[in-house]
């Protein structure tokens, strides 16, 4: 815990002087993606719902993947497994993402299916 | 396994004795359950996307549900639901900056970091009620169909959401609630609606204006809406007025919407107000000097790491509740 922090961000682009230092300019990167978030959410490009990619839209796909840059932030340095030995890290952060990855995988294909069955099949549910 | 530990255990280190993963049994142990936590959350959020696959082209469009901003009148989506969120990566913030100067063992800068996390937690918590309160009290009122469906109501000229009691055509008369003392003593009325659907039905007739919308999202992922003479169709397989939400209806659409939405946020703030619980008896502990007898600071940590996962699950209630 109490040992040297590692100071660089964006692997080594930019490093700061001090720990406090890291920690106002992740505050300032999550903001700025929170910012962009919620201006694509309130604007809605054309561009971007229009067009679909593994059939999401491109602007789920975006609101995703930087939800998943924020959580790496938060969790690399707000809750220091930057700092933290390899093992322990991949141990806190590759258990969950599996088991998410797997139940989502299942569900969501299970989801599909039931929506399938009720467009194609002989139940009336929306009247 | 050899008992004796040497200081060079290099090729011994799971021998015992040591911390082969560089970390204190409770800061282990505070990861154990964040990670099982993490799966809860997990499941939950899963449970959603289950149920919005299965549903996806009647899901509720989160933009028209959440507009609404404290103190201001007008149609503001997400920009409370943001600054919430910002508040949380606030708070977090300063926990982080409370754990920092608890390292360099700075008991006063411990304290006023700590107090400001309460404080950003504690808005949070109450924004949360806030919103919470506005979905239940709802916005347009709607009507409820025979298989559960909610048709909502739009102007035709300006293409805006017409609220019940725009149009309804008040019919006079005195219908009471069914109360236990009042009428049969084992049945119960639930709250009633403030206008009939008689009420509705009648001010919908009288008034060409008024268009009905579905559930239904067309290709531009906008909610169809119906000519007047569908509308006029459709209006007769109303079965009830629907105002607001709650765990049974849901004026804003499917009513798996509004029951997740209590679920996970609900479980959600539940997590934030145990936080602020958690910071409240550490910051008090600050204060009396308990950590600065121990030597070290290590409790502020420990509570610092619960802290961010509220903030980390926040962060994805946000995005799959309220942008995807």
């Amino acid at each position: 815990m109490a040992h040297e922090h590692k100071l660089e961000i964006f692997r080594g682009l930019v490093k700061f002087k001090s720990n406090t230092q890291k920690i106002w300019g992740v505050l300032a990167f999550l903001t700025l993606i929170t910012v962009v978030e919620v201006a694509l959410g309130i604007i809605k490009p054309k561009s971007l719902t229009g067009t679909y990619f593994l059939g999401m839209k491109v602007l789920n796909w975006i609101f995703i993947i930087l939800t998943l840059v924020k959580a790496y932030y938060i969790a690399w340095d707000f809750m220091h497994l930057r700092d933290e030995k390899t093992a322990l890290r991949r141990a806190i952060v590759w258990t969950p993402i599996f088991l998410v990855m797997y139940l989502v995988f299942i569900l969501l294909v299970e989801a599909d299916y039931i929506y399938n069955i009720y467009k194609d099949g002989f139940v009336t549910w929306n009247f | 396994m050899d008992s004796t530990v040497t200081a060079g255990a290099e090729e011994n280190v799971w021998g015992g004795g040591n911390r082969p993963l560089g970390a204190s049994y409770g800061k282990l142990m505070m990861w154990f359950f964040l990670v099982s936590d993490a799966l809860t959350f997990s499941g939950f959020l899963a449970a959603y996307g289950f149920s919005r696959f299965k549903f996806i082209e009647t899901w509720p469009i989160a933009d028209e549900v959440f507009t609404h901003v404290p103190f201001f009148h007008g149609n503001f989506p997400m920009y409370y639901v943001a600054f919430m969120t910002f508040v949380l990566i606030m708070s977090s913030v300063t926990m982080v900056l409370a754990v920092d100067a608890g390292h360099k063992m700075k008991k006063n800068a411990v304290i006023w970091y700590m107090f400001a996390t309460i404080i950003g937690g504690a808005i949070f918590v109450g924004s949360q009620a806030w919103e919470w309160a506005t979905f239940i009290n709802g916005d347009y009122g709607a009507v409820e169909t025979k298989g559960g469906r909610i048709l909502q109501f739009v102007k035709a000229d300006t293409g805006e959401r017409a609220s019940i009691s725009d149009f309804a055509i008040e019919i006079p008369g005195d219908r009471e609630l069914h109360e236990k003392k009042n009428g049969i003593w084992y049945y119960e009325e639930g709250t009633r609606t403030s206008l009939s659907l008689e009420e509705v039905t009648k001010g919908f007739k009288a008034d060409s204006n008024i268009l009905i919308r579905t559930e239904l999202l067309d290709e531009e992922g906008e909610k169809t809406l119906l000519s007047r003479e569908q509308s006029l169709e459709k209006l007769k397989s109303a079965t009830m007025v629907v105002e607001g939400a709650n765990l049974v209806q849901n004026e804003y659409g499917s009513r798996l919407f509004a029951d997740f939405f209590f679920f996970i946020t609900g479980f959600h703030g539940f997590h934030v107000f145990s936080g602020v619980m958690i910071n409240l008896i550490i910051f008090f502990n600050v204060v009396i000097g308990t950590y600065e007898k121990r030597g070290h600071y290590e409790m502020v940590e420990k509570v610092g790491l619960y802290w961010h996962f509220v903030d980390l699950v926040w962060v994805f209630v946000f995005t799959f509740f309220y942008l995807v």
